[in-house]
């Protein structure tokens, strides 16, 4: 057997895609089946079922999510509810709600469903990724086949009214934030709002609104077909449940997977991944959950377990499980330098540190995989990068600041060698001034 | 109310209170760009970071309320520090932030001196840049030549944004662009269109937009500061007028919750200039074709002989920015000398005291608006009249108790939406019917109001118009014990004081028109927009050389709004003092002192040597005026039924009272900025054929 995970207990059975994606396919697969059973348990029993599993959100930021949609008010009175799935998958590296959105949609929209009754929505959107044209064809489809079969859709067979749209996005990474997301949607520029009020309080148009990731919403049928036991039962307490991995990098053979939460690092790689190119010794650094989270070094990753405690022990996190490994060939500065940009050019612009803050850090960074900056600059751009941490409105600031501090702390060392490197055999080298040049 | 800790004191606020507040009222200081009391909260500048005890980061105090915060875990109230290490460290990081990108151009930067960064880099900032990349820079927006701009200062605090959009209801300016390229832009490199535009530059915390009238003229700590009155409209709008030497540098709003807010109008802070141009400072006296200029006492004696003439042969016009003082001595002199052709209504408008002031006052208060849950505007283009008070409708709109606006009248851009009922004097028949599905929604109002313009009263059936008006505030029952919704709006800063010491023809008096046809001498108190026949002898007394001036037959000169002390009542009937700011022109004399000065001369001394007596003396005689600055007589008992003369109405339709808003007086007609804002907006309105 390779991995941790058994065939039995995969959720996304069509992963990559080699069956029908369609609705007779995904009925075969399991889709669709005892949805009303499920419905007719009611809400309470979903959501108690839900926490039970101790599903943590996918999306990154690992709320539970069961508990997010007990925030939801417990009855519905002059404002509708919605839930709006964020399909802006959007953060370097990762690519997994878009294999389920592609390969196994009916799980999303049989989730859709039931999460939406669990909170007394009539309606939900899905906000797709601008750039996942076909995704977006294919979900249409699918959905397109769901009203055709009444899973969904006023009088449906499962007698609660459900309307299902997908909106696209138009490419922007901030949308992903989810009430940025709301904004987009609402037809505003995507910047974030202030929080509080939530959502849950005052989403889409001012009514209450959850908005869950794409993985998420897709695995709950199944973990209510099968029960929260089951799905519990997978990894470890806190960190329960199947993940869709998504390995990229300087690995043999980079892919998604479906693996048990709290695999460790060194089983992932070795025994989906056909283990790092050049073999393990020639691991320099990994980033364990989509561009936004701390690197870890070769010596962290021995041991590591991908799960959200494990990595945020070492101040990583498993954020997306979108994980991109690095060997030895890297230059991790001018690798980091990239993401910075990255964040400069998908800041919103909203607020003060994050507006300037980003660009001010790519900047040095740019500098820096040249070589030509000062030492004590690497303490600037640390000190700037923990300016901008936890002083923003969302946490994109956070998620630009991450990355360099990740870099600092574990690789000081290749920042210091490149100034070495460029101020050797010259004589004298006037340091910050250098910029202007 | 609830419990808060700031910095260990415990004070107790209502719960809705932003954390800001919270700190404000227990004496904290904090710092803030993007914050403004009377704008939506948008949280983006960062600076008034907090911390909270218990939340893992530092909080925007502007964006979160006091009934958001947890309690500790015994139930202690929320604690809040404001000035720990962490909150220091916080806000100068965001300093630092603010300013990498800010150009250092503070010497040649007009918002100098009265910057809000500049003060707050001192305070919470650090005192050396660590920022060596290269700096950004942003090109110029055209924002009208009321607003000057250098994009490259600006923070992105987004102020004036949510002002154009939410305040002045024309949504001209955004942000385009995004993170670091994010910029503020009217989108269509065009003037902003609204009245109230100049409020930008206030709000600007930087010197990305200053006063382009205004550019490089003063350094604030220069300036003399004097707080007075604005006469542009009947508002009376708070103003403090900045000067320098004998000049008028800038007029800026002061803050009065009960009137303006902080707003001021383009019209009241821009045609300052216009009090240095054309200006009447000699006497002159007409002889053959020309004015020749004259020693003060000699025209004085002409003055007096004039006087001295058939009294039914005289006559006073009230002009429109005539304060009380000099209506109420004109009216004095006019007693002693038997003249009862009396008017301070130049604009012809059929409205009188007969039936009390609450017949001619805007009875329920601009603070009324937003109360109101139904107006109806008659003859009137609030957005023009007087726009603050607009924007103050606009404000009861946004807050969504007031559902219902109705216009009968010409249509206007007002920037809320309005039914228009129609332009016919015939719906205000079917109306005071109790006609019309707007009747039922007038009558079922809890507070409604009917606003009425000088369009409804200025015309020859007005006051059978205000008749009909009456009659349906009688059927919808708009005034009872606790609401008054009978509502006049002036547009003269002086109607109102002239009506409530009754500068009006009674007794047989002549009105505005007749006295233009049938008196032989007709003193104008800076009376620009009637037409005397050339037979007559004018005499202009006032500051300007404008229309009235260029007909007089002898001119006096008297000081502007600026340069006198004088009691104006605005549209409520409220009582304000404007106190001088510069001295007056050359031999300009206030006028009561000329009416003073010549009643002496003809044997009738008025009673008062000074203005204080004159006050005295007026109080005694108009208990209205006896109130504090600022402040409306308590006394208005309005009763319909004595408002407005029944009758037929002759004319059909309701006509636009103001043509030109920027030249509405003599004051904004002299001002070279107000004729550039006057010419853009024919050519913005002047339609290119595809259109």
């Amino acid at each position: 057997m390779v991995g941790i995970l058994e065939d039995k207990d995969r959720i996304f059975l069509n992963l990559y895609g080699l069956q029908d994606w369609g609705l007779e396919g995904a009925i075969k697969r399991g889709a669709w089946n005892g949805t009303k059973d499920i419905i007719d348990a009611g809400r309470d029993w979903i959501i108690t079922e839900g926490k039970a599993s101790g599903l943590r959100g996918r999306g990154g930021a690992g709320f539970p999510t069961a508990l997010k949609w007990s925030f939801m008010p417990k009855e519905v009175k002059d404002r509708p509810h919605y839930l709006l799935i964020n399909a802006d998958e959007s953060e370097p590296g990762t690519c997994k709600d878009r294999e389920i959105m592609r390969h196994d949609p009916h799980l999303l929209i049989e989730g859709a469903l039931i999460a939406s009754f669990a909170m007394q929505a009539h309606t939900a959107y899905i906000y797709i990724r601008g750039e996942y044209v076909y995704e977006r064809e294919i979900l249409e489809a699918a959905i397109k086949q769901a009203y055709e079969a009444k899973l969904i859709g006023k009088n449906n067979k499962h007698g609660w009214d459900f309307d299902l749209y997908v909106s696209h996005g138009a490419g922007a990474y901030i949308c992903g934030e989810e009430t940025a997301q709301i904004e987009s949607l609402e037809g505003k520029k995507g910047q974030p709002r202030l929080k509080p009020p939530f959502p849950a309080n005052a989403g889409l148009y001012g009514c209450p609104t959850t908005v869950n990731n794409v993985e998420s919403i897709a695995v709950m049928p199944t973990i209510l077909r099968r029960g929260a036991a089951w799905f519990a039962a997978i990894g470890r307490p806190n960190n329960t449940g199947t993940k869709v991995f998504s390995i990229s990098g300087h690995v043999n053979k980079p892919c998604n997977v479906e693996e048990a939460m709290s695999i460790p690092f060194k089983q992932l790689v070795e025994d989906h991944c056909g283990g790092i190119r050049g073999g393990w010794g020639n691991l320099k650094a990994v980033i364990p959950g989509g561009s936004s989270v701390r690197m870890i070094t070769a010596e962290m990753a021995e041991t590591v377990l991908m799960d959200f405690d494990s990595l945020s022990a070492l101040k990583s996190g498993l954020g997306t499980a979108a994980v991109i490994i690095m060997d030895k060939s890297t230059d991790l500065v001018a690798a980091i330098a990239r993401l910075s940009y990255f964040y400069k050019h998908e800041s919103c612009g909203q607020c003060t540190p994050c507006r300037e803050g980003t660009g001010w850090m790519w900047r040095v960074m740019e500098r820096m995989v040249k070589g030509q900056a000062e030492h004590r600059e690497i303490d600037l751009l640390l000190q700037v990068s923990q300016q901008i941490e936890g002083h923003t409105i969302c946490a994109l600031g956070d998620a630009a600041a991450w990355p360099i501090q990740g870099l600092i702390w574990n690789f000081r060392h290749e920042i210091e060698a490149k100034i070495d490197a460029y101020r050797a055999n010259k004589p004298h080298v006037q340091g910050a001034s250098l910029a202007a040049e | 109310m609830a419990k808060i800790v700031v910095d260990g004191q415990e004070i107790d606020v209502p719960a809705e209170y932003t954390l800001l507040q919270a700190c404000e009222a227990a004496g904290a200081q904090i710092p803030r760009f993007c914050y403004h009391e009377r704008l939506s909260v948008a949280g983006n500048c960062r600076m008034c970071l907090v911390e909270v005890k218990g939340a893992p980061k530092v909080v925007a105090s502007c964006s979160q309320q006091v009934k958001d915060q947890r309690p500790g875990p015994n139930g202690e109230p929320p604690e809040v520090f404001t000035a720990s290490d962490k909150v220091k460290k916080s806000r100068a990081g965001v300093m630092e932030f603010m300013l990498i990108n800010h150009p250092l151009d503070c010497p040649i930067c007009d918002q100098g001196g009265e910057c809000d960064l500049q003060d707050q880099a001192v305070i919470y900032g650090d005192a050396e840049s660590r920022y060596c990349e290269v700096k950004r820079a942003k090109e110029e927006v055209n924002m009208g030549p009321l607003v000057k701009t250098e994009m490259t200062r600006c923070i992105q605090c987004t102020r004036c944004v949510r002002f154009v959009t939410e305040v002045a209801g024309v949504p001209e300016i955004g942000a385009i662009g995004r993170g670091e390229d994010m910029e503020i832009t009217t989108y269509l490199e065009m003037a902003l269109t609204s009245e109230l535009s100049g409020n930008v530059v206030d709000l600007c915390p930087v010197g990305a937009l200053t006063s382009a009238p205004y550019a490089f003229n003063a350094r604030p700590w220069e300036l003399r500061k004097t707080e007075s009155i604005d006469v542009m409209d009947a508002l009376g709008s708070n103003i403090r007028i900045d000067a320098r030497g004998a000049d008028v540098l800038r007029i800026e709003p002061r803050i009065n919750d009960d009137i303006n807010e902080e707003w001021l109008s383009d019209k009241g802070r821009h045609a300052c200039d216009g009090l240095r141009r054309q200006r009447l400072d000699k006497a002159y006296v007409r002889k053959g074709s020309k004015l020749v200029e004259a020693n003060l006492d000699d025209a004085l004696d002409v003055f007096a002989k004039k006087l001295q003439e058939a009294p039914e042969k005289i006559g006073f016009i009230g002009g429109d920015l005539a304060n009380v003082e000099t209506l109420y001595a004109a009216k004095s002199l006019a007693n002693s000398l038997g003249i009862k052709n009396l008017d301070c209504r130049q604009d012809g408008a059929l409205i009188d005291d007969k039936a009390g002031r609450g017949g001619y006052i805007f009875n329920s208060t601009i603070n009324g608006i937003e109360e109101a849950d139904c107006i109806l505007i008659i003859g009137s283009n609030p957005r023009l009249e007087a726009p603050v008070l607009n924007a103050r409708i606009r404000k009861a709109y946004l807050a969504g108790k007031l559902n219902n606006i109705a216009l009968i009248g010409p249509s206007y851009d007002l920037t809320y939406p309005y039914e228009n009922l129609g332009n016919s004097v015939k719906i205000l028949e079917d109306l005071a019917k109790g006609k019309g599905d707007f009747f039922k929604t007038l009558s079922n109002a809890q507070k409604p109001m009917i606003i009425i313009g000088m369009g409804a009263y200025a015309r020859e059936d007005g006051d059978k118009v205000a008749k009909l008006i009456a009659e349906i505030g009688l059927k919808a029952k708009i005034v009872n014990d606790d609401w008054n919704g009978f509502n006049v709006l002036h547009q003269a800063a002086g109607r109102v004081g002239g009506l409530d010491i009754g500068f009006l023809p009674k007794d047989g008096g002549k009105s505005t028109n007749q006295i233009l046809k049938d008196c032989d001498t007709i003193i104008l108190l800076g009376a620009d927009e009637v037409e005397a026949p050339d037979n007559k002898f004018v005499i202009y007394i006032g500051s300007h050389g404008d229309k009235g001036a260029h007909n007089a037959d002898l001119i006096l000169p008297a000081p502007a709004y600026t340069e006198k002390q004088g009691i104006y009542v605005n549209t409520e009937g409220r009582v304000q003092y404007a106190t001088p700011a510069v001295s007056p022109k050359g031999d300009a004399k206030e006028e009561w002192a000329l009416f003073r000065a010549v009643s002496a001369m003809i044997g009738k001394k008025l009673p008062f040597d000074n203005i204080s007596q004159l006050r005295g003396k007026l109080k005694e005689e108009f208990p209205s005026f006896a109130v504090n600055d600022g402040e409306i007589a308590q006394n208005t008992k309005l009763d319909l039924r004595f408002v407005g003369e029944g009758g037929n109405p002759t004319s059909e339709i309701f006509t636009p009272q103001i043509d030109d808003y920027y030249l509405t007086n003599a004051i904004a007609r002299a001002s070279l900025i107000m004729a550039k804002c006057s010419a853009l907006k024919a050519q913005s309105t002047t339609k290119v054929a595809a259109e």
